[in-house]
């Protein structure tokens, strides 16, 4: 029996040793974090990966109309569809009532093509008594039959792989041929939200960023018991919920609330017109800066804190104005700390859900409000997953634009 | 006081809660060209007083003049005086290059002549090679020459230093002080400053203004500062230091008797003692006290127990036990035919009058 020498000791066997010296620490640490992990892709990954899966994946026409899927399969889309296209249909529909899924059938076509419901629900009823020919009874039920738009939804909800859904939440249309349309110019909704979405997140961390900075510097560089104080003061709305927060500023701003009588009573406005400040644009604005205003003092803070003032001293014992010593020196040094509050605060922001919805109006909602629409509401997950993977998208390549300009390692959270 | 001094300090005082004076009274004059160190340990009001003079802080009272012009309401950018921080405050986003050119900026200096100016400023501190650096990739010792490099780039008359070689270990801090010493001798500006360490400041100054609780205890040069300290603080405070605490029995112009516990009476040189019967402490340099002395050559000779030997090449530390202390510490020096003494042995010590000051209790 020979032993390894220190000469004979080749890098993958000193590998595998270390490996297995190191294997009962790293087994032990594994099982210490597997609870977490096991209740994070529970909770957390595999739901999102099953919802992102929706945007891209709608399997309900092909899993409840086989023969239909079936015979589409070889259509062209253009031509006039045939007897055996029709017997399929028919066929399908019967089977489809019998096992009352016809409904999620309708819906699904319906999205492809608006006004199309009814066509499915009220033929199914019919569909176990006609008889062949197919092609001239089932028009005999309903004459939209003969519409080759109609086929064309089918054909395009046939598909379970489909992009639909990511086109709808970009205002396009996809055509039962592949090809992609914009939508007509009264149903271009979603790029509108986006853009407002986007819109309000930018305006918000910008009020953040200009109301949060001074508030940041003075907690750095007040005597440790007032910037104790009012360090409690950040933090305690912090505390608060958001739903309470959110109601307060109802109160406020409404027609009727605090802000409006204030200013009738000054006279700045007499009481016929008081000022519309919420449940507009408006009162989104103000609710959110409010709301988000700690995520943007708390990085700050952390970032001010670590600047000694002799930074400041040098820069005037050089000859610095207040002014030039603030912003050749100082303000440079407290990027790193504008970065993580602006991008803590945006990425927050353009997620905002419940605040706009309560606060909003009209003008006022955003992306996540429409997201939860469809998921509550018209119950169509798909669009709703399509919009939150086009929001993640843009978040995403926010992120990454940040990188490539500021650079991530100069954010610095605390 | 000269007629025309750099820097005076006038009847200063300072507060900063309104209730205790960090600094009391402070009257200082601070000639052109000269180095004048500010000694003192920590909240003894030196660092105050530099900052007063930086134009930091306001004194609470009294007036400081900058060449004759009161500086009181003078702020510190218009005041032109180049400061060495502790820790540089080499401005961390900039280049060592654009740190020393920030001054010339705001000084609205043409950029031929700021990068000159930038140039000779860097090659004066050795640096010239590092002008595109950081100051983080720069070595503890780089940053301290390159803060100082920036304090001078702008030809101030005046150069404050806030213990400027705290930061730095002991070997780089004793190099960096004949580096400072130089460019002050050959630049011929005025530095100001402040440190805790006497030996930097007895290594680099002209003047030594020794602190404590607020009060300057003595203003003289190294020498005289170290040979003739005027009360216990500075004798104490200022290298290493043997203290006997007596009462005065007799007193005759600069002699005087001091009785130390009821048994001993030691001769020594009156310098800060009152009348008879009050207390006074004694202070005797280490290597100024003999090993078995000729009884003909001193006035004081004591038998002593030699209790510690602590062997430093070029002298011995030995601790004694003497007239009832036992902290009693001699400097035997390793001379070609020094006294060999054993832990535990009994000898004779003595020392001149002159070498022992009576001062203040």
């Amino acid at each position: 029996m020979t032993t390894a020498t220190a000469e004979t000791i080749d890098d993958a066997l000193l590998k595998k040793r270390l490996d297995k010296a190191m294997f009962r620490s790293r087994l032990r640490a594994f099982l210490l974090v597997s609870p977490l992990l096991l209740f994070l892709f529970v909770a957390f990954i595999a739901p999102i990966g099953y919802f992102l899966g929706l945007g891209i994946w709608d399997s309900t026409f092909h899993n409840h109309m086989p023969k239909t899927t079936e015979a589409l399969r070889d259509w062209n889309s253009i031509s006039e569809p045939d007897e055996k296209m029709y017997a399929a249909l028919v066929a399908d529909m019967v089977v489809a009532r019998e096992n009352r899924t016809i409904g999620k059938v309708a819906t699904r076509v319906n999205r492809e093509k608006p006004g199309s419901r009814s066509l499915f629900t009220s033929s199914a009823r019919k569909a176990a008594k006609l008889e062949a020919p197919f092609k001239e009874s089932l028009p005999g039920v309903k004459k939209n039959w003969n519409d080759i738009a109609v086929w064309q939804a089918m054909k395009t909800a046939s598909r379970r792989l489909t992009p639909g859904y990511y086109a709808a939440a970009l205002d396009l249309k996809l055509n039962s041929d592949g090809s992609f349309q914009r939508q007509d110019e009264k149903r271009r909704i979603h790029m509108i939200l986006m853009l407002r979405t986007l819109q309000i997140s930018l305006l918000v961390t910008l009020f953040c960023l200009f109301l949060g900075y001074p508030i940041a510097y003075l907690l750095a560089t007040l005597p440790a018991r007032t910037s104790n104080l009012l360090l409690i003061l950040v933090l305690l709305p912090f505390w608060t919920s958001i739903l309470v927060r959110t109601t307060a500023w109802i109160a406020m701003l409404q027609s009727q609330g605090v802000v409006n009588d204030l200013l009738v009573y000054f006279g700045i406005t007499d009481d016929g017109s008081r000022y519309s400040l919420i449940y507009n644009k408006l009162g989104t604005l103000i609710a959110m800066t409010h709301i988000l205003l700690p995520f943007m003092v708390l990085p700050l803070y952390s970032v001010m804190k670590g600047i000694p003032p002799s930074y400041v001293r040098a820069a005037k014992s050089l000859g610095a104005t207040n002014w030039t010593a603030f912003w050749r020196v100082y303000a440079p040094q407290t990027i790193p700390g504008i970065g993580a509050g602006a991008i803590l605060v945006f990425i927050v922001a353009i997620g905002y859900y419940i605040t706009p919805a309560l606060v909003g109006g009209q003008e006022g909602t955003m992306i996540s409000n429409t997201i939860d629409d469809h998921m509550r509401k018209s119950l169509n997950w798909s669009l709703a997953s399509a919009l939150g993977g086009v929001l993640m998208i843009v978040v995403l390549t926010l992120y990454w634009l940040y990188d490539r300009v500021v650079g991530i390692d100069n954010m610095k959270l605390g | 006081m000269s007629n025309n001094p750099l820097v005076r300090f006038q009847n200063v005082q300072k507060s900063y809660d309104g209730k205790i004076l960090v600094v009391k009274d402070l009257n200082l004059d601070v000639e052109k060209g000269e180095f004048l160190t500010m000694l003192g340990p920590s909240g003894s009001g030196k660092t105050t007083c530099l900052m007063m003079l930086a134009g930091f802080e306001p004194a609470t009272h009294g007036e400081i003049y900058l060449d004759n012009q009161p500086i009181n309401n003078v702020p510190p950018h218009k005041r032109g005086i180049g400061m060495v921080f502790q820790n540089y405050a080499l401005f961390p986003h900039m280049t060592v290059a654009e740190n020393l050119a920030f001054p010339l900026e705001v000084r609205k200096m043409s950029s031929s002549e700021r990068q000159e100016r930038v140039k000779r400023a860097l090659d004066m501190v050795q640096l010239g090679a590092f002008g595109n650096r950081r100051p983080a990739q720069l070595s503890g010792g780089q940053q301290q020459r390159v803060a100082v490099a920036r304090a001078l780039v702008f030809d101030p008359d005046l150069v404050l230093m806030d213990e400027p070689l705290g930061a730095l270990d002991k070997n780089l801090r004793e190099q960096m002080q004949y580096e400072i010493k130089h460019i002050h001798e050959n630049l011929g500006v005025t530095v100001v400053y402040v440190t805790h360490d006497q030996s930097e400041a007895l290594t680099m100054s002209n003047r030594i203004a020794v602190f404590n609780d607020g009060v300057i205890q003595q203003l003289a040069a190294p020498d005289a500062l170290y040979e003739r300290p005027e009360n216990a603080f500075v004798a104490q405070f200022i290298g290493e230091n043997n203290k006997l605490r007596g009462t005065v029995t007799e007193i005759d112009g600069d002699d005087c008797v001091v009785q130390i516990n009821d048994e001993a009476f030691v001769y020594a040189k009156a310098v800060n003692v009152g009348k008879k019967g009050e207390q006074s402490t004694l202070s005797l340099r280490p290597e100024r006290v003999v090993i078995s002395p000729n009884p003909q050559d001193v006035q004081n000779m004591f038998e002593a127990r030699v209790l510690e030997l602590i062997y430093l090449g070029d002298h011995i530390r030995t601790r004694i036990a003497l007239l009832g202390r036992e902290d009693f510490i001699v400097k035997v020096p390793n001379s070609a035919n020094h006294a060999f003494l054993r832990e535990g042995e009994l000898v004779t010590v003595g020392w001149l009058q002159e070498d022992c000051r009576a001062l203040d209790a």
